[in-house]
């Protein structure tokens, strides 16, 4: 891993660390089902195997040798397993050990992303894994012979397996590129390319990883490979051909005799050969779950450029179909093409929106990792139940989610779920339960994480709060939600000892903050001794929203459409006042407050008469109450922009803006925070 | 290897702009940006208003999609307010990834002013706007304050910053 090879190799090295980790959430998802099953199925031996060769070998290409030789540590296990049938396993251990692998191998790619060099030492594990090993070879000495008979083995099985009475064998012999170096390298990336059209393969050098000489021999004496494969000379060929860095392909059609390179040529290597084979195996599964997947991966910062983009030509677009030059000219067959344009654009924008949703599942599935290491930490029989796991949010909303949820399902299993005999003793089931839930609400995403643990204590709540004085108001004023939602203030924790997974005082106030970042709020309901749900309630995506304009003197509001409920001019006899000079209107017999915008922002209005403006009815999750303002302008699509930084040390966020928007006229008009306001100014 | 050139390249840039200015007038006085911060300089631009803000804080500006808060720089150094006209400015410039828009009178030129030809700023009783000067440049058309771009967004404000991100 020299700097020049990090250099010259980003892409590949962004494909590998791509690759790994879906390798990692696949092989995760593999364990997860292995345990709760209690039981591991041939499938999933020949799977782990699958996964730990691929990245055994592109961990080796891109030369982190301690990922390699870990994987290969388990690749060798899962081998002898494999081969000799060991079913007696013991799971716990046997997960324990790819679960650390699991850890090992993320911690290396985190530092990888983080431009620093995998150093972490895989030594302990690796001989944790060997000696797990050995201990299963002596538990079934029968795998000794059997290894040694391997070679047989193998080859029947291969015969059996890979000749069909369409296939042709092939031998063939590549030379590669002169100075594309690493020669081992790209011979098993080719053979692995390979992989989904060929069968039965041997090659020379024999050796391609453990041997140092290989690099050097294939350089000079060219890549030797004999294969069976149901495809033609050409396609073969053709195949070959376009390997990376191949240079010149040398390919022949032999009889079936013959078609294995002379014997003495190939020492054979037990592993390494059958490494090839049990590929081959898992072949046909693979390939068709990637046939399905018709899918490539994207940066996500070209996703954002594009999304900015798009935000911009739909701006540009109605500056220059509204420009005011064109006012009062006849232009026909100019129209018809901005409305075309218009057509036009409002797809792109439509496509390129659904191109950064992405479900939520894999978050989802993330949890329950740790449900497992804190069941097995906390000596807790919990089991977390997921669904709506198909529901779309915008990537960059799921990139925030993932830490939050992680924090809340600890929180849960930590604080809520009781111990096992405390379970019993209630008469609840010994087994806790959590449930992870995702619906659609149309412009929202609700998340849900509901547990049946022990509840919220309002009283040790309350008590608590007081003794960091976070108390704003006497508790008996309190309704029970308040009072939860103290938990959210910064410097707030209800547990007295501080356990590994949650409660070192930073939690809930940052999972709150992040929640928000995004445009979310939390939401937290508790019932003694029933168990606590919280509902993080966030905006489908960021990009762009429906809004009203509305107009306040100078200023134009964007009210977002979904909060809209009517809009109307008051009446005098609606009109009324409360005790304390509140402004309210009566509208069918309901009186709703009235929040006068110009109040709110300091703003010079046309008009102060509460008859002359207009009044927009508002709803939020708790309550409705109206605006008012000068005159409605109308509806529109608009890009939604963060507040700048600068100004977030400001209280901007807490008066009632919940971000900015572009109009067709270039023109900053601000969002209204909806439910803000009300809290602020209700 | 690509990424070593890259820096190279940055090397250079950055040694072509070592010790250059950018100078610019509010009233008489004649004040100067390291030239390495500054991004743009674009004129006076229709500004929202924001609320919720100390009163230097103009608003925000859209300057090509990219929503900017700009800051009057007069009010942030307690000078008298006046009126915008055609020769005013927005120097935009970019702080540790935030982008904030100046509004000064107008720009005059880009300088070169040599270390040696910078003294250290005068005490701080002298004024309110000195606690934004880290250097007095002198150069052959006369004296001109160098402004620390870090202190002036960042100082006592900065501090608050830091206080929400932890």
């Amino acid at each position: 891993m020299t700097e020049d090879f990090n250099n010259y190799s980003e892409p590949m090295l962004e494909m590998f660390m791509f690759e790994t980790n879906q390798s990692m959430e696949q092989l995760e998802e593999i364990l997860l089902n292995i345990e709760s099953n209690s039981k591991i199925t041939d499938d999933d031996i020949n799977e782990i195997f699958r996964i730990m060769h691929t990245i055994k070998g592109s961990s080796s290409m891109m030369m982190f040798g301690n990922i390699s030789k870990l994987t290969h540590s388990l690749e060798d296990l899962f081998y002898f397993i494999r081969e000799n049938k060991v079913y007696s396993l013991d799971l716990t251990k046997l997960s324990d050990l790819v679960f650390s692998t699991i850890d090992f191998i993320s911690l290396e790619i985190s530092k990888i992303e983080k431009g620093e060099e995998p150093d972490g030492d895989e030594g302990s594990l690796t001989s944790q894994i060997k000696d797990y090993l050995n201990s299963l070879k002596e538990d079934n000495p029968t795998g000794e012979i059997i290894l040694s008979e391997d070679e047989n083995q193998h080859e029947n099985f291969i015969s059996k397996e890979g000749i069909t009475e369409n296939s042709i064998k092939y031998i063939a012999k590549i030379f590669f590129q002169e100075d594309c170096k690493m020669e081992n390298m790209r011979a098993f990336t080719l053979l692995r390319d390979m992989e989904e059209y060929i069968s039965d393969v041997s090659h020379i050098p024999e050796d391609l990883f453990d041997d140092n000489d290989a690099s050097e021999k294939i350089a000079k004496e060219g890549f030797s490979i004999s294969f069976v494969s149901e495809e033609n000379y050409e396609k073969v060929f053709s195949l070959l051909k376009d390997g990376m860095f191949v240079e010149l392909v040398e390919l022949e059609e032999i009889e079936i005799e013959d078609y294995k390179l002379s014997d003495s040529e190939i020492k054979e290597d037990d592993l390494e050969e059958d490494a090839s084979s049990g590929i081959k195996k898992n072949v046909n599964n693979s390939f068709s779950l990637n046939k399905n997947k018709n899918i490539i991966s994207v940066n996500v910062e070209k996703m954002d450029m594009l999304m900015d983009l798009v935000g911009e030509i739909v701006i540009t677009e109605s500056m220059v179909t509204k420009n005011p030059e064109l006012k009062n000219l006849e232009l026909e067959s100019f129209n018809k093409a901005a409305r075309q344009l218009r057509k036009l654009n409002n797809e792109l924008q439509d496509i390129v929106m659904s191109i950064r949703m992405i479900q939520i599942g894999p978050t989802f599935h993330k949890m329950h990792r740790i449900v497992r290491d804190m069941n097995k930490q906390l000596g807790k029989n919990t089991k977390l139940e997921i669904s709506g796991e198909e529901t779309e949010v915008d990537k960059n909303i799921i990139d925030t989610l993932g830490e939050p949820l992680m924090h809340l399902i600890r929180n849960s299993l930590d604080h809520g779920i009781e111990s096992k005999e405390e379970r019993i003793a209630k008469g609840k089931d010994e087994r806790g339960l959590i449930s992870l839930d995702a619906i659609n609400t149309g412009g929202d995403v609700v998340i849900s994480i509901q547990d049946d643990g022990k509840g919220l204590d309002r009283n040790k709540i309350i008590e608590k709060a007081s003794k960091n004085n976070l108390l704003t108001k006497s508790p008996e004023d309190m309704s029970d939600k308040e009072v939860f939602s103290l938990i959210f203030l910064p410097g707030f924790s209800t547990k007295e000892n501080i356990t590994e997974y949650s409660g070192r005082g930073v939690g809930m106030d940052v999972v709150k903050r992040s929640i928000e970042k995004v445009g979310g709020n939390i939401q937290i309901e508790s019932e003694m001794d029933e168990g606590t749900t919280i509902s993080i309630k966030i905006p489908l995506t960021l990009a762009i929203i429906d809004g009203m304009k509305i107009s306040v003197g100078e200023s134009i509001f964007t009210v977002p459409t979904t909060t809209i409920k009517e809009s109307f001019k008051a009446r005098k006899e609606d009109l009324i006042k409360d005790a304390s000079d509140n402004e309210m209107i009566m509208i069918r017999g309901d009186a709703y407050p009235v929040v006068r915008l110009h109040d709110v922002f300091n703003l010079k209005s046309e008009t102060e008469d509460i008859m002359e403006g207009i009044l927009v009815m508002v709803e939020t999750e708790e309550t409705s109450y109206c605006l008012f303002a000068d005159e409605i302008l109308g509806e529109q699509q608009v890009v939604v922009k963060p507040i700048p930084g600068y100004l977030r040390q400001y209280k901007v966020k807490d008066s009632g803006v919940a971000g900015c928007a572009i109009l067709g006229n270039a023109d900053i008009s601000l969002i209204l925070d909806i439910s803000g306001i009300a809290n602020e100014y209700i | 290897m690509a990424k070593n050139n890259i820096e190279k390249v940055e090397i250079q840039e950055e040694d072509t702009q070592k010790g250059r200015f950018l100078t610019f007038k509010l009233g008489d006085e004649v004040f100067s940006l390291e030239i390495k911060y500054v991004t743009e300089i674009v004129g006076i631009q229709p500004i929202t208003k924001i609320p919720e803000v100390p009163d230097y804080v103009k608003g925000i500006i859209n300057l090509r999609g990219k929503i900017i808060p700009v800051v009057d720089v007069r009010i942030k150094f307690k000078k008298e307010p006046i009126a915008y006209d055609e020769r005013t400015c927005i120097i935009v410039v970019d702080i540790e990834d935030m982008s904030v828009g100046l509004i000064v009178d107008n720009v005059s030129e880009v300088v070169t002013i040599k270390e040696e030809n910078i003294a250290p700023p005068p005490s701080y009783k002298t004024g309110f706007q000195n606690r934004y000067i880290k250097g007095i440049g002198k150069s052959k058309d006369g004296v001109k304050l160098l402004l620390d771009c870090n202190k002036l967004l960042t100082d006592e404000e900065k501090q608050e910053i830091s206080d929400i991100e932890i």
